[in-house]
């Protein structure tokens, strides 16, 4: 039965061709690696995230690269490599706490208010929107801000002001599909049959629309991960004492800029940049693939004789290939 | 009889957008009002707590009127939102407004040249690569758009100041400081200001100064732009009436500049006005990068101050802001494109 379930997920990825399975790919491949330095920093950094010195003494003041420091030292003499590789670990804890607890509180949200509609439905939708129009860095800093005093300036202050920006955005996600698929004739007849509300929610409405579920917590994560790093760059972030992180090291790094000094900005921006990538090709790729509406399977393509004055026809043959409305919305602020 | 139907359908569209946009408002007060309240003691304390007596710190919070229960500070919350009087800064005495009238012009300048540059930059890239799909037009703009997406606004800004740094071009504030000295400030924009005075020396330092932030800020948010010109062209080139113009004879190109192109563009009106609330928090980060003397960075040392009242008018003013500029896009988008009021 699992294992059913599991191949019946799986088949699209398999069945995935040409530019998304390429761009699904890529994305897999840099998230992966990101993971990996997250889960065996400890054995990967040469130093730990707040070593200042070992047992040669103190490390010097924004060193340049050298046999000792492969990436250099920062102004506070941090090695930068480990600064990097321990990122990787707070980055990856982060958005993995901030997407569940938006999906914890999103997707529940949006299916109560999608399926129940009436007046509780609107009134959720008009808050929420009122939230999704708001400037996301400053909700996420006020909130940030706010929590500062009772849970610290971690992980957890970060995952929760995080989770603030997103949920509007799973809510209406999953509003919107419920309010599509409740009128569907399967889900009639499911009614007609005599089927409790809680198998048709769970069966017919939550399986339809879980589907969309993955590349949206994907792209948000990728979202997630700017913000993080935007909290941090601004000094409402994690703490450099608590744990890494590449906005912080950015922000102590900017004066560098002036006098020359590229090393310590340069590489938690990289890594920014990389992991963000990563994340956001693994969402279009998931996109491409797991929608069936979207998805270009591995078909034999159909002889069309070629339009005489310019190749528009190509197009026509294969299913529309754009990413839905939906995940592009999710895009916005 | 058409025609009157359209106008009546358009008037209905834009009194129930008119209604919709209180709540919203009233929502968004509603939450900065709780934020603000629940953060750990007044605001009086917070910020002067350390500096002055008890007695006179009791005597402040009761002009303040923070001994007052919750229900009648939101009141006067919301009265003093309806009035424009968002009290004053407690750690150095500026009014909210003349704060905003004094950094706002800063945050303007910015954040509208980055939007131009945003515009240039997005719109031909989004147009060819909708327009050559599959082509390297096409795999170009999407990688920019997936690789500019994923820049932080400060990690492009360190880049470009590491470069300016090598030629001497200025990273830091609007002017420098003699200029800025010597500018009779009339409008407050200073590329308005320094026109008008006429002073073109003055005019090429505030532009070296205005351009790396605006650059920075306008090239980040793009990204988004070109996916979405890049979607909204594939949709309308497989329109029924472009079809129908082909299959006019209309030339190939004409078809796409005169009937695909414009149709694509009109859903970048309503996309300006969802950038707008990024702009302003791609400002704030941009201010700080740039030692920018904007809102965003005074919202940010207010923030450090634990200065909760300029805090709580700095945001207020967000977010009318924010609700009122979604409004008038929604209204120009119902204008110009029929699909949306009879919707």
């Amino acid at each position: 039965m699992r294992q059913r379930r599991l191949s019946r997920w799986l088949g699209p990825i398999r069945e995935s061709t040409g530019v998304s399975r390429w761009i699904l790919w890529s994305g897999v491949a840099i998230v992966a690696f990101f993971v990996v330095l997250a889960i065996f920093a400890p054995l990967l950094a040469p130093y730990g995230f707040d070593q200042v010195s070992d047992a040669a003494g103190r490390f010097p003041k924004q060193g340049s690269p050298d046999g000792t420091h492969p990436l250099g030292t920062t102004v506070g003499s941090y090695d930068v490599l480990s600064r990097v590789i321990w990122g990787a670990r707070t980055a990856i804890e982060v958005v993995l706490l901030a997407v569940v607890f938006s999906l914890v509180v999103g997707v529940p949200l949006g299916l109560f208010s999608g399926y129940t509609g009436g007046r509780a439905d609107r009134v959720l939708v008009l808050i929420m929107d009122a939230l999704f129009a708001f400037p996301y860095i400053l909700l996420a800093i006020v909130i940030a801000f706010l929590l500062s005093d009772k849970l610290g300036q971690g992980v957890i202050t970060a995952a929760v002001a995080i989770t603030a920006v997103y949920v509007p955005q799973y809510f209406r996600v999953v509003r919107n599909h419920v309010i599509s698929v409740r009128e569907e004739s399967y889900v009639d007849a499911a009614r007609a049959l005599g089927a409790p509300r809680r198998t048709i929610i769970s069966r017919y409405i939550l399986q339809n629309v879980v589907q969309s579920v993955p590349a949206l917590a994907t792209l948000n994560a990728a979202d997630a991960i700017l913000t993080l790093a935007a909290l941090g760059f601004l000094g409402y972030g994690i703490q450099p004492t608590d744990a890494a992180e590449w906005g912080y090291d950015l922000q102590r790094a900017i004066d560098d800029a002036g006098a020359g000094i590229w090393w310590t900005g340069l590489f938690p921006g990289l890594a920014i940049v990389a992991l963000v990538t990563g994340f956001t090709l693994l969402g279009e790729g998931l996109n491409d693939v797991i929608n069936p509406l979207i998805r270009a399977r591995s078909t034999a393509k159909p002889d069309i004789p070629e339009r005489p004055g310019g190749g528009i026809g190509e197009g026509a043959a294969l299913p529309p290939a754009d990413p839905p409305p939906s995940s592009d919305d999710a895009r916005g602020p | 009889m058409k025609e009157s139907s359209g106008s009546s359908a358009l008037r209905t569209y834009v009194l129930t957008r008119l209604a919709l946009a209180l709540p919203t408002i009233l929502i968004l007060l509603t939450v900065v009002f709780l934020l603000m309240r629940v953060a750990p003691g007044d605001p009086i304390t917070a910020s002067l707590g350390a500096r002055l007596p008890a007695k006179e710190l009791e005597k402040r919070k009761e002009e303040a009127g923070y001994d007052k229960p919750i229900f009648v500070q939101y009141g006067e919350y919301l009265g003093q939102v309806a009035t424009l009087d968002l009290g004053e800064s407690v750690t150095d005495n500026r009014s909210v407004p003349s704060i905003i009238a004094e950094n706002g012009s800063a945050t303007l300048e910015l954040t509208l040249t980055a939007f131009m540059i945003t515009l240039l930059v997005g719109i031909p890239l989004g147009l060819m690569a909708g327009r050559f799909r599959d082509g390297p037009w096409d795999v170009g703009g999407r990688l920019y758009g997936i690789i500019i997406y994923a820049f932080p606004v400060f990690f492009l800004g360190f880049l470009f100041q590491l470069g300016a740094s090598q030629v001497g071009w200025p990273t830091s504030g609007r002017a420098s400081p003699i200029v800025e000295f010597d500018l009779d400030k009339v409008t407050h924009f200073y590329l308005l200001d320094t026109l008008i005075a006429g002073d073109w020396s003055a005019f090429w330092d505030v532009l070296q100064h205005l351009a790396l932030p605006a650059l920075v800020l306008g090239l980040t948010i793009s990204g988004v732009l070109v996916r979405l010109i890049r979607v909204n062209l594939l949709q309308t080139m497989r329109g029924d009436y472009v079809e129908a113009a082909r299959a006019r004879g209309v030339s190939e190109r004409r078809v796409v500049v005169n009937h695909a192109f414009r149709n694509a563009l009109v859903p970048v009106v309503t996309v300006a006005g969802l950038q707008f609330a990024i702009l302003l928090g791609g400002a704030v980060l941009t201010e700080e990068t740039f030692n920018w003397p904007g809102i965003g960075s005074e919202l940010i040392r207010y923030l450090n101050q634990r200065d909760y009242i300029a805090v709580q008018g700095i945001v207020t003013v967000f977010a009318i802001a924010v609700v009122m500029v979604s409004l008038l896009i929604d209204l120009v988008n119902a204008f110009i494109d029929p699909r949306v009021r009879y919707r």
